[in-house]
């Protein structure tokens, strides 16, 4: 936060907002760090603490649209301020979905265990893919806690790779399903788990849009500005 | 050619300042201003106590001859002249650049003669032209239908929000081009601002608005175009909405998000 505003309680105020927020963000990141790893092991514990643990998360997205209201009515921000309460509304909700496709995933793992479905390696099926969402999450959490807008537009770019990842396990999937039916009840639990992750991908690309937007005041949502960004980038 | 017309009339200028110095004796009030302030669009001046907003203002019609000592440098081109050029008739100036001070002046008179005083000063109208000039220009400042049946009671019996009005209502009465309203809700009710603040956005249709505000939600909500300044010098001026999402320079941003000093 650049300086200090002349009432230190305003200060508090928009850091409370934004510790909340890292801390929504790191709940957020171990849910699906969890999530990823019940569907590695078949812990079924483990899923059902995923699926529960989203509660917390619930109410910190209610709690925060909250005092994100209340800011609005005793401070009237404007300019930077504006844009970080606005920018934190949305990241919230970025948040709160990213814990929802967790819980799909933990209940992906639960059901494939349950039912002893274990033709196929699942897990190693969306490794990759499941570590490049992973690190893009933590980046955009970093760049948020940061504002830093460079890592933000690196970030844009990186939901594309979980895009293709996505389209590359589907067909490795499809394949299993045509060599061995036996595979397909698992193969579409998978599939689930590689959806969620991809849209994981785009919540993550959508808070280092709004980080963007803190920092430089540019809406780019929709537009291209990240990728003309980089390409300025690299012909200087 | 319509395409043409449009653009010519968005950026019309009514106050064209450029260069301008302004002296308090040896004191340097105003340095090196430039600005246009466009026709028919509010233009706000925000800044902390001292900045040289007002001072600005009291430029554009020469409130400031009245004080010996004072002098202003550099040109404020209105229609084509200089108004800081020794000949420039300064009553007829202050007909077309009309003001409204913080705090309700009206005359010790009745609400009708203080709309007509100043009709008189200009133009020689017969009774029932005036009629119609002050129920018009009470009808401009959103006041008529309170004060029609008391047009021959005392203007200091008004509240203060009528007051003001009843001020805006006499600037209006000989037919300005321009408007200066300097702080003028900073002493009224909440109510009474929300009024003045709509009657604003009302008169911008027929006339060009200059505003200074100590207010900064103010600002925003009634200009489109707000200049921050700062010393006596121009910081940042531009369109309200960028002024207040997404200013350019780090001292505007830094004054109206409260870190100022």
């Amino acid at each position: 936060m650049p300086g200090e505003h002349s009432s230190k309680q305003y200060d508090m105020d928009l850091e409370t907002i934004r510790s909340k927020v890292l801390l929504m963000g790191g709940l957020v990141e171990s849910q699906f760090q969890d999530a990823v790893s019940c569907f590695r092991t078949g812990n079924i514990a483990q899923a059902e603490q995923v699926i529960k643990a989203d509660e917390n998360v619930n109410n910190l997205e209610v709690s925060l649209d909250d005092t994100c209201s209340h800011l609005i009515v005793k401070r009237q921000p404007a300019a930077n301020d504006l844009r970080t309460v606005m920018a934190t509304i949305k990241v919230i909700t970025d948040l709160e979905r990213i814990g929802d496709e967790s819980t799909k995933i933990a209940r992906a793992a639960k059901s494939i265990t349950e039912r002893g479905v274990t033709t196929i390696n699942h897990y190693e099926t969306i490794r990759v893919m499941a570590a490049s969402a992973g690190d893009m999450l933590h980046d955009a959490l970093d760049a948020f806690a940061r504002l830093d807008g460079k890592q933000a537009i690196e970030l844009i770019a990186q939901d594309e790779i979980v895009d293709h990842e996505f389209r590359s396990v589907m067909r490795t999937l499809i394949t299993f399903m045509m060599e061995d039916p036996r595979t397909i009840s698992g193969a579409l639990d998978t599939l689930w788990v590689a959806k969620a992750i991809e849209r994981i991908g785009d919540h993550v690309k959508n808070i280092a849009e709004y980080v963007v937007y803190i920092v430089e005041g540019k809406d780019i949502r929709h537009t291209d500005y990240a990728a003309s960004q980089r390409e300025d980038r690299t012909t200087n | 050619m319509t395409t043409q017309t449009s653009v010519d009339m968005t950026n019309k200028k009514t106050l064209e300042i450029k260069n301008l110095n302004f002296f308090y004796g040896a004191f340097q009030g105003l340095k090196n201003i430039n600005l246009d302030i466009n026709d028919k669009k509010v233009t706000a001046f925000i800044g902390p106590s001292g900045c040289g907003k007002s001072t600005l203002l009291r430029t554009f019609n020469r409130m400031y001859d009245l004080y010996p000592g004072q002098r202003a440098e550099g040109k404020i081109i209105y229609h084509g002249k200089n108004i800081l050029e020794p000949g420039q008739d300064v009553n007829m100036l202050r007909a077309k650049v009309g003001m409204v001070f913080q705090k309700p002046t009206p005359f010790p008179m009745s609400v009708y003669d203080n709309i007509a005083f100043g009709v008189r000063l200009y133009e020689n109208l017969p009774k029932g032209e005036m009629d119609e000039r002050v129920e018009w220009a009470l009808n401009k400042a959103a006041l008529w239908t309170e004060v029609k049946d008391k047009l021959n009671k005392s203007g200091l019996s008004l509240s203060g929000g009528q007051q003001q009005r009843l001020c805006i209502a006499r600037g209006v009465a000989v037919k300005p081009d321009v408007l200066l309203l300097d702080e003028p809700t900073s002493a009224l009710d909440p109510i009474s601002t929300a009024k003045i603040e709509e009657l604003i956005s009302e008169l911008k249709g027929d006339y060009t608005i200059a505003i200074v505000t100590h207010n900064m939600q103010q600002a925003a909500r009634c200009s489109d175009y707000t200049a921050y300044m700062y010393l006596g010098e121009l910081v940042e001026f531009g369109e309200t909405d960028q002024i207040f999402m997404n200013p350019n320079k780090k001292d505007t941003q830094d004054y109206i998000t409260g870190r100022f000093g």
